[in-house]
């Protein structure tokens, strides 16, 4: 049997087999979570079926092959985004099995040779677009959990402006290289934006400065200086200058105790100063807007 | 002297760093080392710790608590089966790298340990030792 046949044959089935994977699907749970809608789930099984026809019966077939393909990896792509499990969207190809293995059997029951060829043929094609579904799903929930730690980097080190042309950076925790990338690139985009004359870096809450760490800081404060920014670093605990005295680490830059006397020496360098008001009425001078 | 009780960590991966870092710094504390020298000996290790994943492809670490009569602390022993170390003086001089580092790993970790040892075989790998104590 040629594979030609195969086609014809689902092309002929074509309804009913969309109808016992449509049940296969179902019963499997694929609606269940409510992440898909049923009319969505409809046209992918439409979409995948018609490709699957064509990649099995045209002169085509390198081609249409190569369509369902691309058809599998979007569809596995968007499960592993909407948080679909592994089984979940492998079940999407496999259970297409049992209702093409029942069409080719009504087909061709008689003609066992001809049958178990269009058995082999149909499960070699799926157990390959199985494969291709979990190598795309895999790689998406890697992409999925490689932007989330960017954004948790991102959202864990915030530049803050203190005044006009005054920069913070409140470093918290453990610097590893990739996380160093992304806040201090953070910062050298802020400086740009708000054209910054001052950061402050302030490292009280990091536990341990090594001479990685203190790499990244003399980079971070090299660069800008590209910008127009002088850096003040803030917040270097004693026990912390006294190992970095012994590691031989100089970091040649303006460093002030805390974060409080930073913002004090930068905003002397630029002309202004906070000073207690004489008149002032007692009690709070906040109010709430 | 009682034989001491040792531990081994991987080293194999930033996150390990990480681990051998804090692991050190509890241990340092229960040993009784002062916040300064906490930081200190942390450092080092993470020092050390860095070069064994770096330049040795990375490797184990063994713990040990220094108990020897007056002495209470911390001994590690970072082992690695790399390339090695061609010339140890030319490693301990500051500012010597190979790896766009800033060359102060080494050179900086024996200044800030009571006992620092470097034991390397090119092609066979590196064991460092350090120490700190009361
Ligand atoms: N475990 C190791 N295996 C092989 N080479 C090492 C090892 N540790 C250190 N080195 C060598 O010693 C040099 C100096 O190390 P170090 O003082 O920590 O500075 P850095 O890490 O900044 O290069 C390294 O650049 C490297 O060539
Ligand atoms: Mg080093």
């Amino acid at each position: 049997m040629a594979q030609a046949d195969i086609g014809q044959t689902i092309a002929k089935r074509r309804a009913e087999i969309l109808k016992d994977w449509g049940h296969q699907l179902r019963d499997g749970g694929a609606l269940s979570s409510g992440r898909l809608k049923e009319a969505e789930l409809d046209t992918q099984v439409r979409e995948f079926l018609d490709l699957f026809v064509q990649a099995v019966s045209t002169n085509e077939a390198d081609t249409a092959r190569k369509a369902l393909r691309q058809n599998v990896a979007e569809v596995s792509r968007a499960r592993a985004i909407q948080g679909f499990t592994p089984t979940e969207t492998a079940t999407f190809i496999f259970s297409l099995k049992q209702p093409l293995f029942d069409a080719l059997t009504q087909e061709f029951g008689k003609d066992s040779a001809a049958l178990i060829q269009g058995l082999l043929a149909v499960t070699e094609i799926l157990d390959g677009l199985g494969l291709h579904s979990m190598e795309t799903f895999q790689k998406s929930r890697e992409e999925v959990i490689i932007r989330q730690q960017k954004e948790i980097a991102e959202l864990s080190t915030p530049v803050v402006k203190l005044w006009d042309g005054i920069l913070a950076l409140p470093l918290i925790g453990t610097l590893d290289s990739e996380r160093t990338q992304v806040v201090m690139e953070n910062l050298l985009q802020s400086i740009v934006e708000h054209g910054a004359d001052y950061a402050i870096i302030d490292i009280t809450g990091v536990p341990t400065v090594d001479t990685l760490v203190a790499q990244h800081l003399l980079k971070t404060v090299a660069a800008a200086r590209l910008m127009g920014a002088d850096c003040i670093i803030s917040g270097i605990r004693p026990q912390i200058a006294q190992t970095m005295v012994h590691l031989g680490v100089e970091l040649n830059v303006v460093s002030k105790a805390n974060l409080a006397d930073a913002l004090g020496a930068a905003l002397r360098a630029t002309g202004r100063t906070v000073a207690t008001i004489k008149s002032a009425s007692g009690g709070s001078a906040l109010s709430k807007a | 002297m009682n034989a001491p009780v040792t531990d081994t960590m991987p080293i194999q991966s930033s996150d390990d760093i990480v681990r051998v870092r804090q692991e050190v710094r509890r241990r340092a504390a229960a040993a009784g080392l002062g916040i300064v020298d906490q930081t200190k000996f942390v450092t080092a290790a993470s020092e050390i710790a860095r070069n064994t994943l770096d330049y040795g492809g990375g490797g184990i670490v063994r713990l040990e608590a220094v108990q020897d009569g007056a002495r209470k602390g911390l001994r590690l022993i970072f082992e690695d089966h790399g390339p090695g170390i061609a010339s140890i003086d030319l490693a301990l001089t500051d500012g010597y790298t190979t790896g766009g580092g800033l060359g102060l790993g080494l050179s900086g970790s024996r200044r800030l340990c009571n006992e620092f040892a470097i034991e390397s075989k090119p092609g066979e790998g590196t064991r460092v030792t350090i120490a700190r104590w009361k």
